[in-house]
């Protein structure tokens, strides 16, 4: 009938999650003490001056301010700390180290599916090894999600028409609880599944074990010659199209003055909508493969393409 | 009690307060259409700047003549407006029609220019949805266009409705006598509101038309 | 005037009968009236919803309902309880009541706009109740894109269409309580005399009209994108749902901020009548009211933290996020600051109102918890943000009400109400509450997300007590509901002032004549001048007789 274990804190399962608690407990430190100081307050002001004949007259006392000037200060300085605190946890959550195992994720209603590196692939599942950085790249094909793993403290929408990211470093083997935790429709609560934490070596050994097609890089690359990319994105700056040996990372010169910085979001748009940023120097003839190439396809692609470093001696146009 | 009828309202003191009150009525009233206008506007500007170029070649599908001129039949309406307001103030009953009668003209003549304008969109497939056609690569930021184009000014044609209907109600109840140098509140406020409805259209009007003229 | 034989004396309640004169009234009393019966009944669909929510969650499986009817039951819950109940509940009930009284006026500034104000919430409640009839929402009350423009099946149209009607309904309200308080003060009132309740409901005002319209237009939007297939918000047409998420919390936010004003309001007046004592701090509680209002447009985007905001975005709102606790925290030190030295009674409203103060610091410190960025990411969208509004929204703005209304009920309906019963309702409400949603915090620190109707078995037992705490929160509603309108037969009449209470609705029969003065009554004294019992709180100068 009921569960046997009452659990009453979460697991603590990766590097962030000890931190994140730390917190947690200075803001339940902070709220028992203000909660006890007032409701303690409150009940002895109660009892004490409870009154006891009908013609009391308690004292006039309109205020102080030096009292209010106090419980505004203190108030303020600790939801300072507060700020500054979580504000420094963020940027760790938010930005991933630069050596992270990348996994591609593409959300739908009501089913996570996860694309390994090397080419493996799994359905509400995601196995990982521990002590290893891991960025997740996050999309939709429908409405926005939500990826959450309450063991690693980790949270971050999954939006429709675009990437985000979440990163996390597993710090313990087990199995933990993935919830979609943006309300998504009729089987939202039952978009969940099982983050699997391996050790690194059986890790390894599980993601070798074949998946079929190759890596994703390598789907990519087909990708990349089945569509027709090849033709015109050729190295050195030679084709119609700007060549795309170290893209990622580098800033992109626009038509009209701007410029931006070639993140997995500029890629992706540049396959479905090409016309929305023409690079500097170029006609805007690609064609839209929007409705040609799924979600999936183009996280390959995006795969291959960090995969084509620049030939030594190579120029280009700036 | 009273010599003219209903010189103040009965939870009002006296008539300077009734008069406070209803002038800060409305202009609390305009602030709430300055938030409402402003929601659209907002989403107007995000767009726009992330999509420059679609909608620059969106806005040169708008007729420019028949906004300038409709600019122009707007402003001017304001202006009979405030001769009708001043009118009220001297207590000039039959100017008062007369200035409110022209509002109601010019500010029908607006509508009827902008009914031609959507009527001619709707013939050219310029109205979002499934019949939305728009040759080019720029078809989606168009279409946002358009949306914006038809729900911006739609809101400020019901307002313009709303308005002449009040100037219609303003001019009988002028005819019946209701109005004095010493009571004209309700001319004064009608004419806040119209003022407000055309300021409405001086920020439409270059932010929709006039997207790309400056690019040439 | 003595009012010893009620049934004689003509007042607002006997001046006239019949359903006519009740539906076409401009009494603002009346009117308050109108609002209570109807707040009420929402109040008891809404909690209709809920029960069967927490039913349901009993056990891990979903087995009392299918899951496309869960969604529809916490989106019409959260719809139903903020936009007909919370929004309107103290503001449209207690303060088109009590703030024409509390001022020394014969009514509002525009009592025809007012009635208007009623007509348009009940227009509003009834799209909402046939789309609900017609087979609901399924949206959640945040009607998040492009799920609630293009994905989701149901009456969304319908449905935001009533919403948008009913938000005329307080953006007339917050236009007519503005104007009241600037220009129809009684003489002698001047602003830093008004009682604190007339305060909050200047801010809670300024946040009607300047807010509801960005929801008006944003509803409007998302209901043309799914009857014109536009692009606004559908990432496949060019649109951006997070466009969505920003115009929806830019007044979502604020409305909580409309929800717990009016309610702090409330508490000013119970705490300084039941010690007997000058609120502690008036400037600073009457300017914490303002800045509240204020601060509260600029924090919309905590909601928004994992949503993909940029991380400064992040660090923007949360900074202000932080600051606009201040106010509130300022608010709970000079209420419990104001009980020092007093002369405290038990009654019922005051049990409620030491109550509100209790869960509102809890409430409110659970703020803290999501304004904090690092551990917001862990518990956005769980279990932990449901208990932490549900702390403000029904342990402090519901109480607060339930305060108001014992506490104004003898001037309302001429009747006292069952002393002991209520005072047993209100610790039955404080119990049951607190069963209901203290287990719902550790719940979400656990990761037991928002709006699931099946859950990992290990949660079940801190849901079975929420449920059960839920159930003896029920008894604690249905208690009030019985016996007030029993006191309107068989309650002992109420005096003039039953409580003692200062404040110039005190200052004319229970109920009042329709005008409210007889004469207009002329100000002498500062706001909750209770160190000074034996003095007159008005003189009455022939002069400024009321119009006949």
């Amino acid at each position: 009938m009921f569960g046997s274990n009452l659990p009453l804190f979460p697991d603590q399962a990766s590097t962030l999650a000890p931190r994140v608690d730390a917190l947690l407990y200075f803001l339940l430190a902070v709220s028992v003490f203000f909660s006890l100081l007032i409701s303690i307050s409150i009940v002895a002001f109660a009892i004490k001056y409870r009154r006891r004949s009908d013609s009391e007259r308690p004292p006039l006392i309109l205020g102080s301010l030096g009292l209010e000037i106090f419980w505004t200060a203190v108030p303020l300085a600790i939801t300072m700390v507060i700020f500054v605190w979580g504000a420094k946890l963020f940027f760790v959550s938010f930005y991933p180290p630069p050596n992270a195992l990348e996994i591609n994720v593409v959300a739908k209603q009501w089913m996570w599916k996860v694309q390994h590196p090397e080419g493996k692939s799994e359905i509400d599942e995601l196995h990982i090894p521990a002590g290893q950085a891991v960025k997740l790249l996050l999309t939709s094909q429908d409405v926005i999600h939500d990826f959450f793993v309450p063991a690693f403290r980790v949270k971050k929408d999954v939006l429709p028409g675009r990437y985000t990211t979440l990163w996390f470093e597993a710090s313990k083997p087990g199995t933990y609880h993935l919830f979609c935790a943006q309300y998504c429709g009729t089987q939202h609560s039952g978009m969940v599944g099982r983050i699997i934490v391996m050790e690194p070596l059986a890790y390894a050994t599980w993601v070798g074990g074949g998946g079929t097609g190759g890596s994703t890089a390598a789907a990519g690359e087909k990708l990349f010659q089945t569509l027709g990319c090849a033709t015109c994105h050729l190295p050195n700056d030679t084709g119609r199209g700007p060549s795309l040996e170290g893209l990622m990372g580098k800033t992109v010169a626009l038509q009209g003055g701007k410029s931006v910085t070639a993140d997995e979001n500029y890629v992706r748009e540049s396959i479905l909508e090409p016309r929305a940023k023409i690079v500097r120097g170029y006609q805007p003839i690609m064609p839209i493969f929007k409705g040609s190439v799924s979600e999936e396809g183009v996280l390959q692609i995006i795969s291959y393409i960090k995969t084509l470093t620049p030939q030594a001696g190579a120029q280009g146009k700036k | 009690m009273s010599d003219t009828p209903a010189i103040h309202a009965h939870q009002f003191d006296d008539p300077v307060q009734q008069h406070e009150a209803s002038w800060l009525g409305m202009w609390v009233f305009l602030a709430t259409e300055v938030m409402f206008f402003g929601g659209m506007f907002l989403g107007y500007m995000f767009y726009r700047s992330a999509y420059p170029q679609g909608f620059a070649s969106a806005s040169d599908r708008l007729d420019i003549w028949l906004g300038t001129i409709n600019t122009a039949v707007l402003i001017c309406s304001s202006f009979t407006m405030a001769l009708a307001v001043r009118a009220g103030q001297i207590g000039q009953n039959r100017l008062v029609m007369i200035f409110l009668c022209l509002t109601i003209v010019l500010g029908t003549l607006f509508l009827g220019i902008k009914f031609t304008e959507y009527y001619q969109k709707f013939e050219e497939r310029l109205v979002p949805g499934n019949d939305f056609r728009f040759e080019g690569a720029l078809v989606s930021s168009a279409e946002i266009f358009f949306s914006f184009y038809f729900a911006m000014t739609g809101m400020h044609a019901v307002h313009m409705i709303i308005g002449v209907s009040l100037l219609t109600a303003l001019i009988v109840k002028t005819s019946r006598g209701r109005f004095s140098a010493t009571y004209n509140t309700p001319i004064e406020l009608v004419g806040l509101y119209w003022h407000f409805v055309d300021i409405v259209w001086i920020f439409l009007f270059p932010l929709l038309y006039l997207v790309g003229r400056h690019l040439g | 005037m003595n009012d010893s034989v009620p049934e004689r004396r003509v007042h607002y309640l006997n001046v006239s009968y019949g359903l006519k004169s009740w539906l076409l009234t401009t009494d603002h009393k009346r009117i308050a009236w109108l609002y209570l019966v109807s707040v009420t009944f929402f109040f008891f669909i809404g909690g209709l919803f809920a029960t069967l929510i927490r039913i349901e969650l009993l056990t891990p499986q979903g087995d009392l309902v299918q899951a496309e009817t869960y969604n529809k039951l916490f989106t019409m819950h959260g719809v139903t309880m903020i936009f007909f109940f919370l929004i309107p509940s103290i503001p449209a009930v207690l303060g088109n009541f009590l703030i024409p009284l509390m001022i020394g006026a014969r009514d509002l500034a525009f009592p025809r706009l007012n009635l208007a104000s009623w007509y348009l919430y009940i227009i509003g409640g009834l799209f909402t109740l046939v789309a609900a009839a017609a087979g609901g929402v399924d949206t959640g009350w945040t009607f998040y894109t492009p799920y609630s423009s293009i994905y989701s099946n149901t009456h969304v149209a319908l449905t935001v269409v009533g919403i948008f009607v009913t938000g005329f309904s307080s953006i007339l309200t917050g236009l007519n309580f503005v104007v009241t308080v600037h220009t129809m003060r009684a003489p002698g009132m001047g602003w830093f005399r008004l009682p604190l309740f007339v305060w909050s409901h200047y801010a809670t005002s300024i946040i009607f009209i300047l807010g509801t319209p960005v929801i008006a237009i944003t509803l409007t939007l998302v209901a043309l994108e799914r009857l014109f297939r536009l692009g606004i918000f559908n990432p496949e047409l060019g649109g951006d749902p997070l466009l969505f998420q920003h115009l929806f919390w830019f007044y979502s936010h604020p409305a909580v901020y409309i929800m717990i004003l009016p309610a702090m309001g409330v508490i000013s007046e119970l705490i300084t009548c039941f010690s007997r004592k000058r609120i502690f701090g008036y400037g600073f509680v009457a300017f914490s009211s303002l800045a509240i209002a204020v601060l509260g447009f600029l924090v919309w985007g905590h909601h928004m933290f994992v949503s993909g905001q940029s991380v400064y975005a992040g660090l923007i709102f949360s900074v202000l996020s932080m600051l606009v606790a201040i106010p509130s925290a300022i608010k709970v030190f000079n209420w419990t600051a104001t009980l020092y030295k007093g002369s405290i009674s038990y009654d019922a409203p005051m049990l409620y109102a030491l109550g509100f103060i209790g869960l509102f610091t809890i409430g409110g410190l659970t703020g803290l918890f999501l304004a904090a960025l690092g551990v917001d990411v862990h518990v956005h969208d769980t279990y932990f943000v449901i208990a932490h509004f549900h702390y403000i929204m029904v342990g402090s703005s519901v109480m607060a009400y339930l305060g108001g209304i014992h506490f104004w009920w003898p001037k309302m309906t001429g009747r006292r109400y069952p002393e002991v019963l209520a005072r047993l309702a209100a610790l039955i409400i404080f119990l049951g509450f607190n069963l209901t949603f203290f287990p719902q915090f550790v719940l979400g620190y656990l990761g037991m997300p928002r709006r699931y109707h099946v859950y990992p078995p290990e949660f079940q037992v801190l849901n079975v007590l929420s449920t059960a705490g839920a159930s003896i929160l029920a008894v604690g509603y249905v208690l009030p509901l019985i016996y007030l309108i029993w006191s309107l037969r068989y309650s002992p009449v109420a005096g003039m002032n039953p409580w003692k209470a200062r404040g110039l609705e005190w200052q004319t029969p229970s109920p009042p004549p329709t005008d409210n003065f007889e004469v207009t009554p002329v100000v002498v004294q500062e706001a909750y001048a209770y160190d000074v019992l034996d003095e007159p709180e008005v003189i009455y100068a022939p002069e400024k007789a009321a119009h006949v």
